[in-house]
């Protein structure tokens, strides 16, 4: 179908995009691979040469590694129980016939539109305030004494922050895929008698298979990157340093580019182990 | 009496969506009211929910105090100018790909998505580097490129899906008509691809101006926009309740009312057209 002269100009139409993403991914990576070999402390003596593979032995066998990749395991593996739990459940209400369907659903999508900053703030200081928050007015109210969320509770606190980001994503995929279920298998299955738990066991889930792989996958890849809800809250601290920003303050507190670009090099392959189960997800789906 | 029972159904599944929705909205809603509150009874113990004095003096105090219009400006710039400029690049490149499509065009889009993929601290001293070298740390135009380039995977993904919709037929009733390859997009693409098109844009208005990675590592004074703002709160000014409402829900409203229009095509965007 397609011409000579239309395949050239599609070609050259394609470049732009081509060429920029290129750029943008080849010369910060290289530039990290760079200086991830080498001893670099802009304040102090700036760059002093190569060092072979010590910035990366040194990340990993530094005191505070094992805790963060802790950390970002409970965080990523948290938020993604819950919200895909309660994403299904959700999803499931959603989809029954009711009245204001339509308000509803904006209802529950609403926090994925707030800015990251703002929704760890809020929570920060109008919920989780030991003093004036209103769960320590609601722990006053049952005579319990208050809990400082982000500092004795750190983890929790944050998980619930970064869950009800997003529950709603996790909410909306899975209520479009519950949508697109043949409903006359349902009502098959009804008439044969069988009971609701067999149902959503037997044809809801396994319908649902391939979204809850899809939001599973892509929250993970913004779940390992979370850093406004960490940087407004907690600054890392009380246990809540996750790899992302353990390499941050590696980077830019302590001015160690060397061993924060080690650093970044593990984020980018562990980033790319999850990317890579997406990618293949995505490319049979570009076939059909 | 089936009738009976299945409103009965309704009215039950009614209340139960309608509470847990408001749930999961209460800590917007409750910020939006604090925001009209007195600083003594945003703090007032026990809370009040309505019946408080409705006042604007937050958002006075906030909009004088802390230079708010440049903020929001810098946001609108931001977010605003590297929507268009990805729109630009995008088009032609996804345009291509749905109608020319060759043997390299999934690895392509593949390829594509991976740089999304990519975690943003992972390179985040290069970029700050060559912001530095370059003379664009705290403007507006190093900002607009970065947020350009990282949504620019997305953009070109969901234009893709979009153009991928339309008809090839009608494009060959065009060329056998003798329509260049100018005529073709200008058009016949452009006015079917404008619903999708409008979509895609939205969406990616969206996600830039929640963007708060990069606004808040590579901005200072000059270009930061509404995400470093609501950041500066959290010192101790941030114990003003009734102002940091104020504050948040300037910065959120834009967004949640874009958000209403975007619902639909959020899916579609967010999941590289694997979920529909």
């Amino acid at each position: 179908m397609a011409t000579k002269a239309s395949r050239s100009a599609a070609r050259l139409m394609m470049a732009p995009a081509v060429i920029l993403l290129l750029g943008w991914m080849l010369v910060p990576l290289i530039m990290t691979l760079w200086f991830s070999f080498r001893t670099y402390l802009p304040l102090r003596g700036g760059d002093q040469g190569w060092t072979g593979f010590d910035n990366y032995v040194r990340f990993v066998t530094s005191s505070s590694f094992w805790p963060a990749v802790q950390t970002t395991l409970i965080i990523v593996l948290s938020v993604l129980i819950i919200t895909v739990v309660l994403g299904v459940l959700l999803a499931m209400l959603l989809d029954q016939p009711m009245w204001g369907q339509g308000v509803v659903r904006i209802l529950v999508i609403a926090p994925f539109f707030v800015m990251p900053t703002v929704s760890a703030l809020v929570w920060k200081n109008m919920f989780m305030d030991p003093v004036n928050g209103l769960f320590a007015h609601l722990w006053r109210f049952f005579g319990a004494d208050p809990v400082s969320w982000l500092s004795d509770a750190a983890m929790p606190s944050v998980i619930m922050i970064v869950s009800w980001q997003w529950l709603p994503f996790a909410t909306l995929i899975l209520l479009t895929a519950i949508q697109s279920l043949d409903g006359e298998q349902l009502e098959a299955a009804e008439m044969d008698g069988a009971p609701k738990l067999k149902q959503f066991w037997f044809i809801i889930l396994p319908h649902l298979g391939r979204a809850i792989t899809i939001v599973i996958l892509i929250q993970t890849i913004f779940l390992l990157a979370v850093f406004a809800e960490i940087f407004v809250t907690t600054g890392g601290a009380f246990g809540t340093r996750t790899l992302s920003y353990l390499i941050f303050q590696r980077v830019l507190e302590s001015q160690n580019i060397g061993l924060g670009s080690a650093g970044g090099v593990y984020a980018i392959i562990l980033a790319n182990i999850v990317a890579i189960f997406l990618m293949r997800i995505v490319g049979k789906n570009l076939d059909n | 009496m089936a009738r009976a029972v299945t409103s009965r159904r309704k009215l039950i599944n009614t209340t139960a969506a309608w509470a847990v929705g408001l749930l999961i909205f209460f800590p917007i809603l409750w910020t939006i009211l604090t925001s009209f509150k007195t600083e003594g009874q945003a703090i007032a113990s026990p809370p009040i929910f309505l019946g408080f004095d409705w006042t604007l003096e937050n958002y006075k105090t906030v909009m004088e105090r802390s230079n708010y219009a440049r903020f929001l400006w810098n946001s609108i710039i931001i977010a605003g100018l590297s929507t268009i400029i990805g729109l630009i690049v995008a088009v032609p490149a996804a345009w291509s790909m749905a109608f020319v499509p060759s043997r390299r065009t999934k690895d392509i889009l593949l390829w594509m998505l991976s740089t999304k993929m990519l975690p943003a601290v992972g390179v985040l001293y290069p970029i700050y580097l060559l912001f530095i070298k370059m003379g664009l740390l705290d403007s507006r135009a190093g900002l607009v490129v970065v947020m350009m380039l990282i949504n620019l995977p997305i953009i070109v993904w969901m234009l893709y899906t979009y153009f991928r919709e339309i008809p090839g037929e009608i494009l060959e009733a065009a060329r056998m008509d003798g329509a260049t390859l100018k005529e073709e997009v200008l058009y016949i693409l452009t006015p079917m691809a404008i619903p999708g098109i409008a979509s895609t844009m939205l969406l990616n208005f969206i996600l830039a101006w929640n963007e708060a990675f990069w606004t808040l590592n590579l901005t200072a004074v000059n270009a930061a926009p509404l995400t470093a703002f609501i950041a500066s709160y959290s010192s101790p000014e941030g114990l003003f309740f009734a102002k940091l409402s104020a504050a948040s829900t300037m910065a959120i409203a834009p967004i949640l009312i874009l958000g209403w229009f975007s619902q639909k095509q959020l899916v579609r965007g967010l999941t590289f057209g694997a979920v529909k």
